[in-house]
C-alpha cells in the first residue's frame, strides 16, 4: 500500500466516522424533536407520575446535556438505554436477540446472491446472446424491478399457501427458506448483471487473446484469467447490497413472521419507542456505513489501477 | 474495342459544365436536424422504449380519467347506508359477484355496474382503489422527482459555477448525505415527521393530502437530491472544459452563445434522464414505505398499501395481492425501461 492509498483509507475512515456522527445526531434530535414527548397518548398519567417517568429516563434534564450522555453512552459502553415500551428490557438485549436470527437470514441471502449471481453473470457472458443469455438477462430484469415486498408475498403464496412446501411462518429453520429465498434474488440478480458486463467486458481484452494464441485451455482462461478480473467491480457492490438487504429484511421480516431486527423496528414505530427506533436506526445505519467502507477499501487495494480520486 | 481508351487525350466531357439534374443530385434534400429531433429518432426504433411509454401514459391516463365517470368511490364502503345496520353481503365479493340489494335492483331489471375486482373487506370496490392507488403512485413519483430536480438543479449548478470554497463545502455536505443510509433515515424522518407535522397543518390545504404524503416529499426534498446535484455538478464541469466550448471561444463566440447552445442542451439530456430515473425510485420508496404501514393515511389507498392490506387475506383472496403487485411492477419496469431508452436516445456518449 503506498501514500496514496493510505491516504484515501484515511479519508474514507473518516468520512464513515463523520456519517455515523451525523446519523446519531440526527436520530437523536430528530427523535426529541416530536411534540408532546414519548409518554404522552398513552394513558391519560398524572402530571407527577409523568415527572417522575421524565426524571427516570433522564428526560427532564436540558436537550443538550441528554445529547451529550446519549452519545457517551454509546461510545464508551455501547449502551442505547432501556427500551420505554417493553419494561424492564435494555435496546441492546431487544436489538442482540434481533440481530442473531436477521445476521443469519442476511448472511446465507447475501452467500448465495453472490454465488448464483456469479454463475449465471459468467454463463451468461460465456454465452453471449443464446437463449440461455437471453433467458438469464429477463430473469434478472424482472427480480431486479420487484420490489421485495411483492416477491416475498408472491412466494408465501405460491411455496407456502398453495404448494405447502414451506412454513408460512419464519420462526422454525425451515421457516427461513423463503425470506432468504426472497432476500437474495433482487441483489442476485445485480450481480448476474454486473459479472456479465464485467466479463464481457475483460473477455475482450488483449491478454484473454494472447493466452488463447498460446494455447492456453479454455477453463484455465475463463477461471485464471478472465473471472479474476472480472469479479472486481462485484467488489463494489458488497455496500449496496448489505443495505438493500438490510432495509429489505424489514418487510421480508415483517412478511413471514420472522423475528429478527427488521421486524422489532417496525415493530418499535408503530410503538412509538423512540430509545428502540433511535437504537436500531444506528446500530443497521452503522453496519451500512462500515460495510460500504469495507468494500469501497478493498475495491482500491484489490486494483491498483484504479484512480483514487 | 474502344480505342478512345488507350488514347493520352483528354475526353471533354468530362469537363463539360454541370446539368441541372446533376446539380440537382448533388443537392442535399435532408433538412437540418435538432439534438432532439436526433434524439427523438433514435428514441422511436427502441421498440422496448416505445412500449413502456405506451403502457405508462395507458396507466396515466385510467388513472386519471376512470375516477371520474366511475359508478363507486375509492373510500366508499357499499354495505353502509346511514341509519341503517352495515349490511355485510358486500364484504369480500369475489370479482363479477353482486351484493343483496344490488341482486334485488338486478332482479327488476336495472343494470348495476360490475364489481370487476370484487371488494374489500370493508365493501369497497377494489377495481377503483387499484385505480386510485396507482394514481397516488404515480402522483409522489412524480412530484417527489420534482421536487428532486428543482433543489438538485439549483444546489448541483451552484456548486459547478462557482467552484472553488463553496463547491469545496457543497460536496462535502453531500458526500455525507450520500452515504446516508436512506431507507433507515426516511422510515425515521417521516415517522417522526407525522407527529410534528399534523398539528401544523390541520385544517388547511395540505392536510388533505395527508401529513404521510407531504412528510414523503419533505424526505425526498432532504435526501435525494444529492445524487441530481452531483451529476449536474459533474456535468457542468466537464462542459465547461470541452474542446467544442474552447473551439468556440476561439471563434469569437460570447459567453452566452456557448451557455445557450453548448452547455444548456447538454445539461438537458442529463437533468431529463435521470428525473426520468427518479421517479420510479420514488414510486418504489413510497409502496415500500406504504407496506410498512408509514406511506399514505387510510383510508386513500396506495398500491404498497393495497399490497400490504391483502396479506392478512391471502389464502381466501390472492387476487387482491397479485393484482396491485402487477400494477407496480408494471409501472416499475417500463418507466425505467423508458427512463434507460431516453438515456440511450439522448446521450449516445453513456452508450457503452
Amino acid at each position: 500500500m503506498n501514500s496514496k492509498t493510505m491516504m484515501y483509507v484515511l479519508k474514507r475512515i473518516l468520512l464513515a466516522l463523520l456519517t455515523v456522527w451525523v446519523v446519531i445526531t440526527i436520530t437523536f434530535f430528530v427523535s426529541r424533536a416530536v411534540p408532546g414527548g414519548p409518554f404522552t397518548g398513552e394513558k391519560a398519567i398524572s402530571a407527577a407520575a409523568q415527572a417522575a417517568l421524565e426524571a427516570k429516563y433522564g428526560l427532564d434534564k436540558p436537550v443538550m446535556e441528554q445529547y451529550v450522555t446519549y452519545l457517551s453512552d454509546i461510545v464508551t459502553k455501547l449502551d442505547f438505554g432501556p427500551s420505554l415500551k417493553q419494561r424492564g428490557q435494555n435496546v441492546n438485549d431487544i436489538i442482540a436477540r434481533g440481530l442473531s436470527v436477521s445476521v443469519k437470514l442476511g448472511l446465507s441471502a447475501a452467500c448465495i446472491a453472490a454465488a448464483c449471481g456469479i454463475v449465471m453473470g459468467a454463463v451468461a457472458a460465456l454465452k453471449r446472446n443464446s437463449v440461455l443469455d437471453r433467458s438469464i438477462m429477463v430473469f434478472s430484469t424482472a427480480c431486479v424491478s420487484m420490489p421485495s415486498f411483492i416477491m416475498g408475498s408472491f412466494l408465501l403464496l405460491i411455496f407456502s399457501l398453495k404448494l405447502g412446501l414451506f412454513p408460512a411462518n419464519g420462526t422454525t429453520a425451515d421457516g427461513l427458506i423463503l425470506p432468504v429465498i426472497t432476500l437474495s434474488l433482487s441483489p442476485m440478480a445485480n450481480i448476474t448483471r454486473l459479472t456479465r458486463s464485467s466479463m464481457l467486458d475483460v473477455l475482450g481484452q488483449d491478454y484473454i487473446r494472447t493466452a488463447k494464441a498460446k494455447g492456453v485451455s479454455g477453463m484455465k482462461i475463463v477461471f485464471k484469467h478472465a473471472l479474476k478480473n472480472a469479479l472486481i467491480p462485484v467488489i463494489t457492490y458488497i455496500g449496496p447490497m448489505l443495505a438493500y438487504i438490510v432495509t429489505g429484511s424489514l418487510v421480508v421480516e415483517k412478511i413471514f413472521a420472522v423475528n429478527g431486527i427488521g421486524r422489532a423496528f417496525v415493530g418499535s414505530i408503530t410503538d412509538r419507542d423512540y430509545p428502540l427506533i433511535m437504537g436500531t436506526t444506528i446500530v443497521l445505519a452503522c453496519l451500512i456505513v462500515v460495510m460500504n467502507l469495507l468494500s469501497d477499501i478493498l475495491y482500491k487495494v484489490v486494483d491498483p489501477r484504479i484512480n483514487l480520486e | 474495342m474502344n480505342l478512345k481508351k488507350l488514347s493520352m487525350h483528354p475526353d471533354l466531357d468530362c469537363f463539360a459544365p454541370a446539368s441541372d439534374a446533376e446539380k440537382e443530385y448533388m443537392v442535399q434534400m435532408r433538412p437540418s436536424s435538432t439534438f432532439f429531433k436526433d434524439g427523438l429518432k433514435r428514441l422511436m426504433k427502441n421498440k422496448v422504449a416505445v412500449v413502456s411509454f405506451i403502457i405508462i401514459v395507458i396507466i396515466t391516463l385510467s388513472s386519471i380519467i376512470l375516477p371520474m365517470f366511475w359508478p363507486y368511490r375509492y373510500d366508499q364502503m357499499l354495505g353502509v347506508t346511514p341509519g341503517r345496520p352495515v349490511n355485510a353481503s358486500y364484504n369480500n365479493l369475489a370479482p363479477f359477484e353482486y351484493g343483496e340489494k344490488e341482486l334485488e335492483r338486478m332482479e327488476k331489471g336495472e343494470t348495476i355496474f360490475p364489481h370487476i375486482f370484487g371488494t374489500d373487506a370493508q365493501g369497497r370496490d377494489y377495481f377503483i382503489r387499484v385505480v386510485y392507488g396507482a394514481r397516488i403512485s404515480l402522483s409522489v413519483g412524480f412530484f417527489a422527482s420534482l421536487i428532486v430536480l428543482v433543489i438538485g438543479l439549483t444546489v448541483g449548478s451552484i456548486a459547478g459555477y462557482c467552484g472553488g470554497k463553496v463547491d469545496i463545502v457543497i460536496m462535502r455536505i453531500v458526500d455525507i448525505i450520500y452515504s446516508l443510509p436512506d431507507m433507515l433515515m426516511i422510515i425515521l424522518l417521516s415517522t417522526v415527521m407525522k407527529e410534528a407535522l399534523t398539528p401544523v397543518i390541520e385544517g388547511t390545504v395540505l392536510a388533505k393530502l395527508g401529513v404521510n404524503m407531504i412528510s414523503l416529499f419533505i424526505v425526498f426534498g432532504l435526501l435525494y437530491w444529492v445524487s441530481m446535484s452531483r451529476q449536474i455538478r459533474g456535468q457542468i464541469l466537464s462542459l465547461r472544459e470541452q474542446e467544442y466550448v474552447l473551439a468556440a471561444q476561439a471563434t469569437g463566440a460570447q459567453g452566452k452563445w456557448i451557455i445557450m447552445k453548448h452547455l444548456l442542451p447538454n445539461c438537458i439530456s442529463v437533468v431529463v434522464i435521470s428525473t426520468a430515473l427518479q421517479i420510479p425510485s420514488a414510486i418504489f420508496t413510497e409502496s415500500y414505505l406504504s407496506f410498512l404501514g408509514l406511506g399514505v393515511n387510510a383510508p386513500m389507498p396506495s398500491l404498497g398499501s393495497l399490497a400490504s392490506d391483502a396479506l392478512n387475506g391471502m389464502n381466501s383472496y390472492p387476487y387482491r395481492l397479485v393484482i396491485p403487485a402487477i400494477v407496480i411492477s408494471l409501472i416499475v419496469l417500463s418507466l425505467n425501461l423508458f427512463g434507460d431508452g431516453l438515456r440511450d436516445a439522448f446521450d449516445p456518449k453513456l452508450n457503452g
